[in-house]
């Protein structure tokens, strides 16, 4: 069966370049790069060109680049690292819309006596700067908040945020798994200390990422062994990965403008398209300020599973933010967050595209959808009497 | 994804008796849009109080269609009398199970069925959940239809509660009075179950017991914490329900402990001790 993916927010196809590239350092080239020899030390060298590769994307120095084993560990080395580093500070401020590794962490932390405050967010999911402002304290250890949102594409004026909390002596963490790859990041004009990047999230494999920290960022190692990645992450380096994630990034790098271009005018379309053809639905988020390539759209008076399975049988991956997909009772919590209302709330879908969608995914999506919204609706005891009161 | 049955996956691609009575006999409604299900169920009952015909209007997830497809199915050609002995299991089985978290659909279609026979009987259509009181708020489920769950399926962790009928599902304060239920219907069956928390502790510490819950709460529940952080807790002195600490190390020294006393050790205390502890910082 033909499949139209468009779920690259959850994950991503791994580029087959990508992959050309990390074939040989599995059966061939399986040399440790911390060893002696130079078995091992040609590795060393395939390791560093792909830091390099890691850094030139997002504007770093390679020595400002960690690499860990996917995007929740970096959001955990980042913030718990900061908390060990400055033991006498108990406050950590954050956003309602985070990431489960930012949020579930601070309420395990939370737990442990540390206090926290998670902002709000207004309707189109964005933050009040002043609120930010005045949620920081002297005791305030560390501020995590995305660069983009997960569910909605929401994207935060991080750049600014990072001014405010350095004038205000804490320390900036931005959870940017979402951004890096689909938006032009340079760390060079911003003063953000700590950043969480994800690899299969940009067309590398699953089980790596990179935390950025900026030169004199303090920082108490989370993964704690042996002397890698400068002493700040100890385990061996998962050297294939590593070498994926690096050309993955030369290849985000090239196909930026593309992101903003064609991935956006496709999503664009799909979006339109969509609004246009089924009556009760609903846009969440800003529209303005949003990632390139993803689109959270709720259909009133329905649920988001039943659309998802259907969808399913037409070969067409998305996914949802209502609660019965993700086996907790509540639609998610970035949509609560924003005041969706319930109506919308539980019939949410959100496409997130990648270079790799084509023209004809766009119009398959838009030939199958409006049919299964219908039919669901159909089913629906709401829909039919608001129809009913719509006439009356 | 979850794991549905062939038979689920058929009843929601092919949903029997979907739509609506014309000027039904009887009309069954349950659920909500904020819960995020809700199930309309009108049926034609002839003279004989015998089912004619069912049909079912439903929002909700894939099982929660199904469930409703089915029980129209079951129930077309039951007097109304033996439609009511139908339970959510029957609903369930027939369907060739439901995974855990997806039996309140089962349990949506089995309260339609009652709404639906008690507005042909001319009983209040009042909806079960306004019996009893209301004890998770979150999803505005009573006592007694918690009850009445834990009893019917045999259920014995809050969890299951949860999967059941959704109380308990939401921010977890109802989780006490859950255990509660759950121990007194156990109780009446005579089984004692030791359901896993500490929520289960009698009503009434001796002041002995007291002692050793608030040593032990902060040996296993505060210090490890602390220490983590460089910083230690000591117990100076209980005095009722007021706790006299010292905070050592970092914590000390750190000028938001105030947070720590509060948020950390409080709450800690409240949670497994007794709501009504208070701590007191004292200098040592
Ligand atoms: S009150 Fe029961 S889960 Fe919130």
């Amino acid at each position: 069966m033909k499949t139209v993916y468009v779920d690259n927010n959850a994950t991503t196809r791994v580029d087959p370049e990508v992959f050309r590239e990390m074939e040989p350092y599995f059966c061939d080239l399986y040399g440790n790069p911390s060893s002696m020899h130079k078995f091992g030390g040609q590795v060393a060298g395939a390791v560093k060109r792909a830091r390099q590769q890691v850094a030139t994307l997002i504007g770093a120095d390679p020595s400002e680049i960690v690499f860990t084993s996917c995007g929740t560990e970096s959001d955990n080395a980042a913030i718990w690292g900061t908390l060990h580093s400055y033991p006498q500070k108990h406050h950590i401020v954050t956003t309602r819309v985070e990431h489960p590794a930012v949020l579930t962490l601070c309420n395990h932390l939370m737990k442990q006596g540390y206090s926290v405050t998670e902002l709000p967010v207004n309707h189109e999911g964005l933050l009040d700067l002043d609120q930010l402002r005045d949620a920081i304290t002297p005791y305030t250890a560390v501020v995590s908040v995305m660069w983009a949102n997960n569910e909605t594409g929401v994207i935060f004026p991080v750049e600014e945020i990072a001014e405010i909390v350095q004038e205000k002596g804490s320390v900036f963490h931005c959870d940017a798994v979402q951004a890096v790859g689909k938006i032009p990041i340079n760390m060079r004009k911003n003063r953000i200390d700590m950043l969480s990047l994800s690899g299969h999230k940009l067309h590398a494999p699953k089980g790596v990422g990179a935390l950025y920290i900026r030169k004199g960022t303090r920082f108490t190692p989370f993964f704690i062994g042996g002397h890698q990645e400068h002493n700040r992450r100890g385990g061996t380096e998962s050297v294939p990965s590593i070498i994926g994630l690096g050309k993955a990034c030369e290849l985000a790098m090239d196909h930026m403008d593309e992101e903003k271009t064609r991935v956006k005018a496709q999503r664009d379309r799909l979006e339109a398209g969509l609004l246009a053809k089924i009556p009760n639905a609903l846009l969440n988020g800003h529209r303005e300020h949003r990632l390139p390539n993803t689109s959270s759209l709720s259909f009133e008076y329905i649920e988001g599973e039943g659309i998802l399975l259907l969808m399913s049988r037409e070969g067409i991956a998305a996914s949802s933010g209502s609660a019965c997909t993700s086996g907790s009772l509540e639609p998610s919590h970035v949509l609560r967050a924003m005041g969706v209302p319930f109506t919308g709330a539980h019939g949410s879908i959100r496409f997130s595209l990648s270079r790799f969608n084509t023209d004809e995914d766009v119009d398959y999506i838009l030939e199958k959808i409006p049919p299964i919204i219908s039919r669901l609706r159909e089913l629906s005891p709401f829909w039919k009497r608001r129809d009913r009161s719509a006439v009356l | 994804m979850w794991d549905y049955s062939e038979k689920v996956m058929d009843h929601f691609l092919n949903p029997r008796n979907a739509g609506e009575i014309e000027n039904p006999d009887a009309v069954g409604e349950v659920g909500n849009m904020t819960c995020g299900d809700a199930l309309r169920l009108t049926l034609r009952v002839d003279e004989k109080e015998r089912i004619a015909d069912a049909k079912f209007q439903t929002f909700g997830c894939g099982s929660a269609i199904a469930s409703s497809s089915i029980l129209t199915e079951m129930i077309k050609g039951l007097t109304l009398e033996e439609a009511s002995k139908i339970t959510n299991k029957d609903i369930a089985q027939q369907l060739d199970g439901l995974p855990p978290e997806k039996m309140h659909c089962s349990v949506m279609g089995m309260e339609a069925l009652e709404a639906a026979i008690n507005n042909y009987r001319g009983r209040p259509v009042e909806h079960e959940e306004l019996e009893g009181t209301i004890v998770c708020k979150c999803f505005g489920v009573t006592d007694e239809k918690i009850e009445r769950v834990v009893r019917e399926n045999n259920l014995s962790t809050v969890e299951d509660v949860t999967h059941f009928c959704k109380a308990g599902g939401g921010c977890e304060e109802c989780h006490p009075q859950i255990n509660e239920i759950i121990q007194k219907v156990q109780a009446e069956k005579g089984v004692a179950v030791d359901t896993g928390t500490d929520q289960g502790r009698p009503k009434k510490l001796t002041n002995i017991q007291k002692m050793h819950l608030i040593m032990e709460t902060i040996d296993r529940e505060i210090r490890p914490g602390l220490n983590a952080d460089g910083g230690d807790i000591e117990l100076i002195d209980i005095d009722g329900d007021r706790v006299l600490v010292a905070l050592r190390g970092s914590c000390a020294e750190c000028v938001a402990s105030s947070f720590t006393l509060k948020s950390g050790v409080e709450a800690k205390l409240k949670e497994f001790v007794s709501n009504a502890i208070t701590v007191e910082e004292v200098e040592q």
